[in-house]
């Protein structure tokens, strides 16, 4: 995380002093998007940068469920599942990802193209279904949607 | 529409959550006048005045939160928009953040002024992509165009703002919790007293509204807290931002003015159902609101008196349309499961009673529920309510015993014959 340093310092920047604790969450989203998950050394890292305690930064990557401590595959899928979407076929879809992919949601397939996820409410209840791959919101999607992303996906 | 507008008033474009945009459409013009002409006690008489509801859920008076705040008590203040919105049901902070991400700014600075707030900070859920960069992008005009920083407009008033994205945690919608996050931890809620006002971002007085609270500022501070009163009813002054999704023929965001009837709202400006299915009940604000029948909801006028007259609330506005045909003991199941995840853990009855609630519910789905299973569900619920720090565990005692006092012989009949009499249907009668 040493060369993420010089960003870390201008996000202090415009935080007001003293809010060193307050960089926890900002850190750990950096490190993440540039290793992928968070490993032991970015911990340790992170402890001797901002000064706070090591049991901070265990809580919250633990606590968060965006954060993780291990690698997961290059699209990350996460279907929504809470009540509108459900009321929109959000179930079926998530069966059909299973099936096509051959995993379990929680799994990532052997090739480590794909992680599938179930999400509770993304906020995006009017365009229901909604299944987020890594940072991308896609409403609104159906069986036939879902297989052409896929597609498009694989071969990227 | 639904009534008079006061947030959603131009037409959404490729380019109109620009500073540019919103320039043109008078934007920034209150700011530099409150700057130049208004002490910061006048700013908060003016909400105070305007009888400014808070839009997140509690419908707590905006002004009131405010006029706790000692503006001379030499510690710093602190202002953060909660942009957290998590409540299933509920997308429509979302519409201010992607398309009128300048006029919350503006807001801000205007509640900043009034409550000397040297730093305020907007905390949005980590899951929100384009909000997000909508949000951030303004920030960067607004800063380059010398509406934060030191010395705005020449006026001697310093703000600056901060972005702040959470991480996937529903509990960090309620305001004590998103401090703790803030503060960069576990988004734990905190025991009140001391209320955030007087202890909150790090010990000092803190005032979190939502988005939608603060988007009003700018309009009431605009044209007056008369002019605001005359939208709305007497005791629900202005409007409301309303989330509609489920079986509904045209989902979306609608402003709907406090006063409106409910049921031209459903069957007119919304569409009415999904195919014209009947109407079963509704999730009238968010899933922690008590479902209302068909019957219930069709002769209410959209404000709280009316709802709470109904013994509902209407929340934070997320509706959800429910068609005869669905299956209210899976629906409730999916609530639990989600009450259950979400649960931060820190009072036993909600850590436990949560799990405990979603075990029985699904062994009611496997078919092996018991003829006490029912009675064990509301007994918890009332275990759960006022028994926590935050209002989870009430809010999930709400949605159970909502569905339970109205829907009771659907869980019976799951329970006697070991399956759903509505096929555990979730679609409605109309499959997409």
């Amino acid at each position: 995380m040493k060369h993420l340093i010089p960003e870390f310092e201008k996000l202090k920047a415009r935080f007001p002093a003293g809010f060193e604790s307050s960089l926890v969450l900002p850190c750990v989203r950096r490190i993440q998007e540039d290793r992928g998950f968070v490993a032991d050394a970015d911990i340790d890292g992170l402890v001797d940068y901002l000064g706070v305690p090591r049991i901070q930064i265990e809580e919250v990557l633990s606590y968060y469920t965006q954060f993780r401590r291990k690698a997961i595959g290059r699209w990350h899928l996460q279907a929504c599942r809470n009540v509108t979407c459900s009321m929109r076929s959000a179930e079926r879809l998530i069966d059909h990802l299973s099936q096509r992919l051959g995993v379990a949601p929680g799994q990532t397939t052997p090739d480590g193209v794909f992680t599938l996820s179930t999400a509770e409410c993304l906020g995006s209840c009017g365009t229901a279904p909604v299944v987020m791959v890594n940072d991308a919101y896609h409403e609104n999607m159906s069986v036939e949607k879902l297989d052409r992303l896929l597609d498009e996906l694989q071969g990227s | 529409m639904p009534g008079k507008q006061l947030l959603m008033t131009f037409p959404v474009t490729a380019t109109s959550h620009t500073l540019a945009a919103y320039l043109a459409r008078g934007g920034y013009a209150t700011l530099r006048r409150a700057l130049a002409t208004m002490k910061p006690e006048d700013v908060t008489k003016e909400v105070t005045a305007s009888g400014l509801l808070g839009h997140g859920g509690a419908a707590f008076p905006a002004g009131r939160k405010w006029g706790v705040v000692h503006l001379n008590d030499h510690q710093p203040h602190y202002l953060c928009a909660n942009a957290d919105e998590g409540e299933p049901g509920t997308f429509k902070d979302r519409w201010i953040l992607e398309n009128a991400p300048h006029l919350l700014l503006e807001s801000m600075l205007l509640a900043s002024y009034a409550l000397q707030v040297r730093n305020a900070f907007v905390y949005i859920r980590g899951e929100f992509d384009l909000p997000y960069r909508r949000l951030t992008a303004a920030v960067e005009e607004a800063y380059a165009a010398g509406y934060f920083g030191e010395d705005i407009l020449g006026t001697g008033f310093s703000c600056d703002v901060v972005v702040y994205r959470g991480a996937g945690s529903y509990v960090c919608g309620e305001a004590s919790g998103l401090l703790s996050s803030l503060e960069g931890k576990r988004g734990y809620p905190r025991n009140r007293p001391p209320r955030l006002t007087v202890q909150g971002l790090f010990k000092r007085p803190t005032v979190v509204n939502n988005v939608e609270t603060l988007a009003n500022i700018a309009g009431i501070i605009a044209h007056g807290a008369e002019a605001y009163k005359k939208v709305g009813t007497a005791k629900c002054p202005g409007t409301q931002l309303v989330s509609i999704s489920g079986h509904i023929a045209r989902p979306g965001v609608y402003e709907v003015e406090y006063g409106y009837p409910m049921a031209q709202f459903l069957f007119e400006d919304c569409g009415g159902m999904l195919a014209g299915q009947p109407l079963k009940c509704i999730v009238p604000g968010g899933i922690s609101t008590k479902v209302l029948t068909a019957a219930e909801v069709e002769p209410l006028t959209f404000d709280h008196q009316s709802f709470a007259g109904a013994g509902s609330s209407l929340g934070s506005g997320g509706m959800i349309a429910i068609a005869e045909g669905t299956c209210m003991v899976r629906l409730l199941q999916v609530m639990l499961r989600f009450y259950h995840h979400e649960s931060c853990g820190q009072c036993t009855p909600c850590r436990e009673g949560m799990g405990w609630m979603h075990r029985i519910i699904d062994r009611i789905v496997a078919g092996q529920g018991q003829p006490e299973d029912i009675d064990s569900l509301y007994r918890i619920s009332r275990l759960q309510d006022g028994m926590t720090i935050c209002g989870m565990g009430d809010a999930a005692g709400y949605a159970t015993v909502g569905i339970l006092d109205k829907y009771r012989s659907e869980f019976e009949y799951w329970i006697r014959e070991k399956h759903s009499q509505l096929e555990g249907n979730l679609e409605g009668a109309v499959h997409a």
